[in-house]
């Protein structure tokens, strides 16, 4: 029953949300652009027109780009794989009856809220360190040699300390989830005969499976643009320089804007291959 | 009817719950130990863990030496500012999205959700730019700009489902009462859209709080917040571990509260509603 003047009255009322997002979206993107085809180096005091594709190739045929997208991959990957199935098993734990269940939530979502240069640095410093770490004493009061995690396992060490990050966030989605799921259904399944695997297998992982996208897809996004973790613990040395460092660092480190800014443009597009898949999921759902 | 669960199954779920939870929590717990202790006892091997010698003094340190309520105030200008910058501009959006939705409604929502999507470095350059240029870099302003437009898509959305669980009847029951547009609003849709609001203003201070890419590049002094505070501890501060912990509690302490009260909202928040 909206009428004209509602209706027009509405369209006012979102301009300003639609107004500003579509300026923070469009005109720094398009000088982003604009320096990728340029010779743009300002220590040098260099703008010069035209490179053309020229920085785009240079950029992606360099072998630190390659390195980034492996580290990138292997960084995303290994941190997906120990929160999803991480997070698959602790919501079947918190989903038992057991005592004390809201305290031992909160404490299994804690670390979400940790300031994302907090938890690098106490994990850097108060744990991995080689000399004073706790792992360094845990090892020594083992009889065996500390590990110097961030300069020997550094990929490792960051896919723990950031899979620490959201773990959290995977258990609290698909603890949603696995709540959702019909008890009776799986009583039913259960008086039938089907065992605890064939339940897990055949009943709750199908329908977790959404869930789980989503879970995937999100973290996904976010975990494409680690920065603060890098930053504080390796400054992208050892082999753990992502796509998202090695623009940074030629952008602002090096000053080679046009060339970073080729990389952006790189990142913008690997990005949105992610996010159109997501955007499909979700507006399935608006539908519904 | 409920299943029987027997007591001991259930005595080992809680113990193996309770295990993973402490594990999974220790690293927190171990740096709001650590910030008590002195710095001989904080790399004492082996480690001690509640028979040490409590002190505050790493607090008073912290606070001597790095004028720490400077950060703290930059951390709140700018996680408040831009949380109620951000609900200014999506109430009115996300009201007319619920109510008066259009055939672009949806299409509008999802637009607004891909601009989240866009990888920040991509634009790191031309907004330094900006900023330099127009003498903004290193401003609380220039930051509750930008981190009201990285989490207006998150309010606008957040607010979308809560409003849109708010029954157009009574709505329609009001105008048919002889409300007006302004009493609509104020008597009849803020009292119900209230908690939908709190819970969206409490996980968008959390996650601005939190937020360390643009937080980093874009400050030096004057407007660090305390994530830069604490990056500036990478080394050799961080080294002195009491000190560390005193600044990281300090630091991670009130946003950990409130993350507690808002885990419902979390999920809705973070999962644009593909979740429930």
């Amino acid at each position: 029953m909206a009428t004209q003047h509602s209706r027009s009255a509405a369209r006012l009322m979102m301009a300003p949300a639609v107004f500003v997002l579509l300026v923070w979206m469009l005109v720094p993107l398009c000088l982003t652009l604009w320096f990728s085809v340029m010779d743009y180096r300002p220590m040098r005091g260099t703008f010069d027109c035209c490179e053309g594709l020229g920085n785009y190739t240079r950029f992606v045929t360099s072998s630190s780009f390659q390195d980034a997208v492996v580290t990138t991959l292997m960084m995303v990957g290994g941190i997906l794989l120990i929160t999803v199935i991480g997070g698959i098993l602790l919501a079947l734990l918190l989903d038992q009856p057991i005592w004390g269940q809201g305290p031992v939530r909160i404490l299994v979502i804690a670390p979400f809220f940790v300031m994302p240069t907090v938890s690098a640095l106490v994990w850097k410093n108060m744990f991995m360190n080689p000399v004073n770490g706790l792992f360094a004493h845990l090892w020594r009061g083992l009889g065996m040699e500390p590990i110097d995690w961030l300069s020997q396992l550094p990929l490792f060490s960051i896919i723990l300390i950031v899979a620490w990050m959201w773990l959290p966030f995977a258990t609290l989605i698909l603890l949603t989830s696995v709540q959702s799921m019909s008890s009776e259904q799986l009583e039913a399944a259960e008086m039938d005969g089907a065992g605890a695997f064939s339940r897990f297998f055949y009943m709750i992982l199908p329908h977790m499976a959404r869930a789980i996208t989503v879970v995937i897809l999100i973290q996904t996004i976010f975990l494409l643009s680690i920065f603060a973790e890098i930053f504080v613990t390796t400054g992208g040395a050892f082999g753990t320089r992502t796509l998202t460092y090695l623009v940074y660092q030629r952008v602002i480190e090096s000053q080679n804007v046009g060339l970073g800014s080729a990389g952006g443009i790189i990142a913008v597009i690997l990005a949105n291959i992610v996010a159109l898949v997501l955007m499909r999921i979700v507006g399935k759902n608006l539908d519904a | 009817m409920a299943r029987a669960i027997t007591t001991q199954r259930k005595i080992t779920l809680t113990a193996v719950a309770w295990i993973i939870a402490l594990l999974i929590f220790f690293p927190i717990l171990w740096t709001i130990l650590t910030s008590f202790k002195t710095e001989a006892d904080a790399i004492a091997d082996p480690p001690l863990f509640l028979n040490f010698h409590w002190t505050l003094e790493n607090y008073a340190v912290v606070q001597d030496r790095s004028d720490y309520m400077r950060y703290l105030w930059n951390s709140i200008a700018i996680a408040v500012g831009s949380t109620a910058l951000g609900i200014l501009i999506a109430v009115p959006a996300a009201w007319s999205m619920a109510f008066v939705p259009g055939k672009k409604t949806k299409d509008i929502l999802l637009w607004m959700l891909s601009t989240k999507m866009l990888p920040a470095v991509g634009v790191l350059y031309p907004i330094r730019l900006i900023l330099i240029q127009t003498g903004l870099l290193d401003t609380k302003g220039a930051l509750i700009v930008i981190l009201t437009l990285i989490n207006l898509p998150i309010i606008v959305w957040m607010l979308y489902t809560y409003f849109k669980e708010i029954p157009g009847e009574i709505l329609e029951a009001a105008r048919m009462d002889g409300a007006t547009l302004r009493s609509e609003i104020l008597y009849v849709l803020t009292p119900m859209a209230v908690p939908g609001i709190a819970s969206t203003v409490l996980l968008n201070i959390i996650l601005a709080w939190n937020e360390a890419f643009w937080t980093l590049t874009l400050t030096t002094v004057d407007a660090a917040p305390l994530t830069a505070f604490i990056a500036s501890y990478s080394s050799p501060e961080g080294l002195f571990y009491a000190k560390l912990s005193a600044a990281s509690t300090m630091a991670i302490a009130p946003i950990l509260i409130m993350g507690w009260f808002s885990q419902k909202q979390l999920v809705r928040g973070l999962t644009f509603g593909a979740v429930k």
